[in-house]
């Protein structure tokens, strides 16, 4: 598949990027000898596609590869496009992919059949680095009655069911999965309205469309700062210690358990050559200490949660564990 | 608002986009759009996608300039092909195509393209007056259409296409029906799972319109004219300026076309989720309905090109609106452009208008003057795109039918696209044949997804009740102006017939086809 969409304008692209990065690194083992195609599973303007086109041309201000990364959306079926596109591409050196939490809950969700008819699961794909953990924090809008959580699970738990609605992108992923774990915990039924995107889900909130939202930070940071949006919990282990977002106390704190993080990570396609994982876990670990994205994550209240290795294999493990079980509660598991 | 203060920041952000640097950044983005405008498939997302890494290395307002430069040049460019080959370069230049085509054809292409860029550029310009004064109070009203008005104003869009082309009404009704149809295919967000995709993930990501559009008019007309006469009838267009100044004569007479689809287009690409399309098919279909000669469009009426376009552009314009007041994006391309706002260390949301002075100002002053050059740039142009009808049909057809399939393959680079253009293309060969009407099945499948999505929504958020689109006020408006233009064909045809037969009952409307 010599040909692209982006023809001519990716050897443009490259033709400058070259010369930019041309000299640059000390050669380690393997380098890249073309531009490395950084798949995104998800449309343009998303998390995931905000963060791969932050990255990419961080990677060519400081030199970290001779060849650019170029971010390429494949967002059909909530993934399943890109994970499929993953696999044939089993072996390729300069093919990379980051993955939000459809990596666990769309296979969980359908059936995905790779070429040879087997199910897609993340374990056909080489795991690189966990970069990023991204938070969920409940958010109303700032001029609702509920001031605390203790306001609103009151406001849940009395009005008849359904009454209070979230705005949520798409249907049976994370956003609604958190949905399901507070309607459990309270004994509570929502009104669940899917959205093609977080930037939509905001302004639903904003417009008062719905009553809540369980955004990510970076999806909402701009609203709660012009005071059009008010935070009531995160459903973090501890506190973010950054800025304002210091501020809002965890679930657990406030006596509701419940904790869910999303992961930013890289992964590579099946049987990726062990010199080129090492290349890109260097490539991403020195990304992360650059100045522009240390600003980015505390804007966006991330989790700098740098992990390669058998460790990172463990905790994905356990956090498919999780997504599965939680979607077994909610009754979206396909066997 | 202070009128003094705005005019005060509108000068100074004109000196900002006016300074060598942002000047020579705007003319090397329209230039760069327009390419992209004119390749199918190739859309302004795309381009502004592949050009953001390039931005890092601009100071921010440089940055927006060159994207935001890109996005007119593509505007400007998507109606050439459609123009010149029936091939839509852009989604938002289907409509351009209905009109635009058979002007071409009738040895006009010059007459076309001038009609188009000049009405581009004056419903960016109505846009960005309005975007000068009323960003921040525009952008609260925006925030009031939730999922109910928009359904509203997308059953307000089918109303006014209705009966699109003329010719028999049930065919017209069965091609809509094709193309809610096909709108179904793909990855169903409000359920999660995959419909109609018979176990094809290719298929998930859904019938992409452009591609079916591409095959259906393209490549549809390519096989039509080799059965036919084995050439284009663009042998006489005339190649000179004198027929840019021949069109602008034309345009005072269509003051209320372009100022309604100005207004129009501008407030509907403000609205987030609905965007230049489908206000280029309701300008399209409103124009149709108002226009004196409203039976004759389809058959090469100016009017027919320049409705579309000036709702295109102007809404263009219109979906930066909540990209820079609120940190939402009213377009994919906005998304773009919103990632980004990051890279660019700007904080995108509500306080950019106070914080970022000299960004918003300098993207509004390159809004005036990338428009005024944009304009510029594609009228020298005009007759050296208008020669290319005058290459011979044995030449033109196999670089069209090239053009066509680049242009399908580019869209998801999957080769699955491929067989869908050539499948369309065949089918649009026989539906012309048969007298089916193709716009209906085109409009159907672009605005049968947002639609569905939106009802769907909106009953969710009524807890399954569809008073919720009659308890809410705006959308209640809307829905019963949409049910009026639906029928206002029918009270047109009836006080005619009472009012005595002048002329017999099957004339109006018989042009088409």
């Amino acid at each position: 598949m010599g040909l692209t969409r982006q023809g001519v304008l990716i050897v443009l692209v490259v033709c400058v990027v070259g010369l930019l990065a041309s000299g640059a690194l000390s050669a380690p083992a393997w380098q890249p000898n073309r531009p490395v195609e950084w798949t995104v599973p998800a449309g343009t303007g998303g998390g995931a596609d905000q963060q791969a086109r932050l990255m990419a041309p961080l990677i060519e201000k400081y030199r970290l590869s001779p060849q650019p990364f170029i971010p390429v959306n494949r967002p059909a079926g909530a993934g399943a496009q890109a994970f499929l596109w993953m696999i044939d591409k089993t072996g390729d050196p300069h093919t990379i992919l980051i993955t939000l939490d459809s990596l666990f809950a769309t296979p969980a969700a359908q059936v995905l059949r790779k070429r040879d008819g087997s199910r897609f699961t993340w374990r056909d794909l080489t795991p690189i680095a966990r970069l990023l953990l991204d938070h969920f924090v409940l958010w109303v809008h700032a001029e609702s009655p509920y001031r605390t959580l203790d306001d609103f699970v009151r406001a849940a738990k009395a009005g008849p069911p359904g009454r209070l609605k979230m705005a949520g992108t798409g249907s049976k992923q994370e956003d609604e999965i958190i949905m399901v774990l507070l309607e459990q915990a309270w004994g509570a039924k929502f009104t669940y309205v899917p959205f093609p995107g977080g930037g939509a889900v905001a302004a639903a909130l904003v417009g008062k469309q719905v009553d809540f939202t369980v955004n990510n930070p970076i999806e909402a940071v701009g609203h709660w700062e012009a005071g059009r949006v008010r935070p009531l919990a995160i459903f973090a282990s501890e506190r973010v210690r950054v800025g304002r977002w210091a501020e809002i106390p965890t679930m657990r704190e406030l006596g509701y358990p419940i904790e869910y993080q999303m992961l930013r990570g890289i992964f590579g396609p099946p049987q990726m050559p062990a010199e080129a994982v090492a290349f890109y876990q260097e490539v991403f670990r020195r990304v992360l200490d650059t100045p522009e994205m240390a600003d980015f994550i505390e804007r966006g209240a991330y989790t700098k949660a740098y992990l390669t290795g058998r460790e990172y294999v463990q905790w994905l493990e356990r956090k498919d564990a999780l997504v599965r079980s939680l979607m077994e509660r909610a009754g979206w598991l396909v066997r | 608002m202070d009128l003094a203060r705005t005019f005060q920041d509108l000068l100074y952000g004109l000196g900002v986009a006016a300074s060598p640097p942002n000047l020579m950044v705007a003319v090397v983005g329209l230039l760069l759009g327009t390419a992209i405008g004119v390749l199918p498939g190739l859309g302004g997302t795309n381009g502004v996608a592949l050009l953001l890494p390039l931005t890092f290395h601009l100071n921010p307002t440089a940055a927006i300039i060159l994207l935001s430069s890109v996005y007119w040049g593509a505007i400007f460019g998507g109606a050439i092909t459609s123009i010149l080959f029936r091939i839509p370069g852009e989604p938002w230049s289907v409509a351009t195509m209905f009109d635009g085509c058979p002007l071409a054809k009738q040895g006009k292409p010059g007459t076309a393209l001038t009609a188009a860029f000049t009405s581009s550029f004056i419903g960016a310009l109505v846009a960005i007056v309005l975007f000068t004064f009323f960003a921040p109070p525009l952008a609260e009203v925006a925030l009031k259409f939730g999922p109910p008005e928009n359904f509203a104003v997308l059953l307000l869009a089918f109303g006014t296409i209705a009966g699109l082309e003329g010719g028999d009404p049930v065919k017209a009704l069965l091609m809509t029906f094709l193309g809610l149809l096909l709108a179904t295919v793909g990855f169903d967000i409000v359920s999660g799972s995959p419909r109609m995709t018979f176990g094809s993930v290719s298929l998930q990501s859904g019938v992409n319109f452009i591609i079916i559009a591409i095959g259906l008019f393209g490549l549809g007309e390519i096989l039509l004219s080799v059965e036919e006469r084995l050439q284009i009838e663009g042998m006489r267009a005339r190649l000179s300026f004198r027929e840019v100044w021949e069109t602008w004569k034309l345009f005072p007479r269509y003051v209320w076309t372009l100022l309604r689809s100005s207004l129009l287009g501008f407030w509907i690409g403000v609205l987030p989720g609905t965007g230049a399309t489908p206000a280029s098919f309701m300008s399209y279909g409103i124009a149709r309905q108002f226009s004196r000669r409203g039976s004759r469009f389809g058959t090469g009426e100016v009017e027919g090109v320049i409705a579309p376009e000036t709702a295109a552009h102007a809404a263009g314009i219109g979906a930066l609106l909540p990209m820079v007041t609120l940190g939402i994006p009213g377009s994919p391309t906005a998304a773009v452009m919103l990632a980004g706002f990051f890279i660019w260390g700007l904080n995108p949301g509500p306080l950019l208008f106070q914080e970022n002075r000299e960004f918003v100002w300098g993207l509004i002053g390159s809004m005036y003057l990338g428009n005024v050059i944009g304009v510029l740039v594609v009228l020298t142009l005009v007759p050296a795109f208008a020669a290319i009808v005058r290459v011979p049909f044995a030449i033109l057809a196999p670089l069209i039918t090239i053009l066509c399939s680049i242009g399908a393959y580019a869209v998801n680079n999957q080769v699955l696209d491929l067989w869908i253009m050539l499948g369309s293309g065949v089918a649009g060969y026989f539906f012309k044949k048969l007298g089916y009407p193709l716009a209906p099945l085109v409009v159907a499948l672009v605005l049968g997804d947002m639609t569905e999505q939106a009802f769907r929504q909106s009953l969710i958020m009524g807890q399954g009740s569809p008073t919720i689109f009659f308890t809410r006020p705006i959308a209640a408006f809307f829905v019963v102006l949409a049910v009026l233009i639906f029928l206002l064909p029918f009270v047109r045809n009836l006080t005619r017939k009472v009012r005595g037969p002048a002329v017999p009952a099957e004339a109006p409307g018989a042009a088409g086809s």
